[in-house]
């Protein structure tokens, strides 16, 4: 019975969006913001990546509200997964090859995440994607050796100090430019690495802390108490 | 009706994951299941979304790449969608929280053990009997009893007895 209600509730979801999506002029999208931005963002902004002119330049404050969540999401995990016992019992390591793995991976991809985040107003990447790649690195050596303990200190420094960085260059474009987060210090020569004013700045705050708050929350987990055998 | 070109295909793929997410999250009786469905179905939004930018013969928002004359699709529906991948990964992690935490209190993940269980655990603590509530109806419960091993009350259970197995 509960499986037919679920199958008819699929059912009925599916002829809506269908309905929804056959009235949709597909591929000529009808909004102009897009358009518009297109236009004016090289001139404006001076990014080559334009999905990175939006993210940090138009839409910077959205960004702000997003790392927000992503904040609140990781406090929220550290809430409830709370302090381990002191003696509680832990994972075993992974063994000699994932350990040699993984302090292979490491600096590799700290090395492409980084990459990643300086890259982003040229190229696909940005501040999200290569945060999450550093967040990687963690946690592939979290995976191979549980009993290595992560410094949480040191990563809620972190997390807070790009987060405060973040909020003070706004601060300081409101102060110089009169609009928050409004991109600073010239635009330069369009496709060099030092380029499009402070947007590789706000690129490296949010890299480093997408990186620290997932790398917090993948600690966290690993470190929650493992059934008592 | 739409004819079946190469992006009518890929739309209703999208489509398809939202609603096959949907029906996951509707249908499984385990919570962990529950979450991959989730999962499932936010990729499939995230796909519609992005392709509602989607220009036909367009290239990716990026000066320099690529054929400069050619148009480029809306770079806006790829920054929502950017971020919401992110925050995705985040919200999964604290539900991830939230199961492990309900897996040490109660040493299943399964739906409907966990109703027999929380019952039991209410029951316990309103010190009246598991199947005598007041709401329950004359004839009985189809339930079968919960399990009523470990402590009374909202107290940590001890786990599953799987578990015992592990060295």
């Amino acid at each position: 019975m509960r499986n037919l209600a679920s199958l008819l509730f699929a059912g009925g979801l599916a002829f809506l969006l269908l309905a929804i999506a056959s009235q949709l002029a597909f591929g000529t999208p009808s909004m102009r913001v897009g358009a518009e931005i297109l236009a004016v963002a090289p001139d404006e902004v001076g990014a080559a990546n334009l999905v990175t002119a939006v993210l940090l330049g138009y839409r910077g404050i959205d960004t702000l509200g997003e790392l927000a969540i992503l904040f609140a999401a990781a406090t929220a995990a550290g809430v409830v997964l709370g302090r381990r016992h002191a003696n509680a019992r832990r994972d075993p390591p992974g063994g000699e090859v994932l350990r040699t793995g993984a302090d292979l991976l490491f600096p590799l991809l700290l090395v492409v995440g980084l990459y990643v985040i300086a890259h982003g107003h040229l190229t696909p990447g940005g501040g999200f994607q290569g945060g999450v790649i550093l967040a990687a690195a963690f946690f592939v050596i979290i995976l191979a050796q549980p009993t290595r303990h992560l410094r949480h200190s040191l990563i809620s420094w972190i997390e807070g100090l790009a987060g405060a960085a973040f909020i003070l260059i706004g601060l300081w474009a409101l102060v110089e430019d009169g609009d928050f987060l409004a991109p600073l210090l010239g635009q330069g020569a369009m496709g060099e690495l030092l380029s499009a004013g402070t947007l590789p700045l706000l690129s490296l705050a949010i890299g480093l802390k997408v990186g620290a708050e997932l790398a917090g929350i993948m600690a966290h987990i690993a470190e929650a108490e493992a059934p008592d055998a | 009706m739409m004819s079946f070109t190469f992006e009518t295909v890929v739309l209703i793929g999208a489509l398809g994951l939202a609603v096959i997410g949907a029906l996951g999250m509707v249908i499984s009786n385990h919570l962990f299941r529950m979450l991959l469905a989730l999962a499932i179905a936010e990729s499939g939004a995230n796909l519609l979304i992005v392709l509602t930018g989607f220009r036909a013969g367009g290239v990716a928002p990026i000066l320099g790449a690529g054929d400069p004359a050619a148009s480029m699709v809306d770079p806006i529906p790829q920054v929502l969608v950017l971020t919401a991948i992110v925050i995705g990964v985040g919200v999964q992690a604290l539900a991830v929280a939230l199961l492990i935490k309900v897996y040490q209190a109660y040493g299943t993940l399964d739906v409907r053990e966990l109703r027999d269980r929380m019952d039991a655990d209410v029951a316990a603590a309103a010190g009246v009997e598991a199947d005598a509530s007041q709401d329950a109806p004359a004839g009985g419960r189809p339930l079968s009893p919960a399990p009523s091993r470990g402590t009374a009350g909202f107290g940590r259970r001890s786990p599953a007895p799987a578990d015992g197995l592990r060295p």
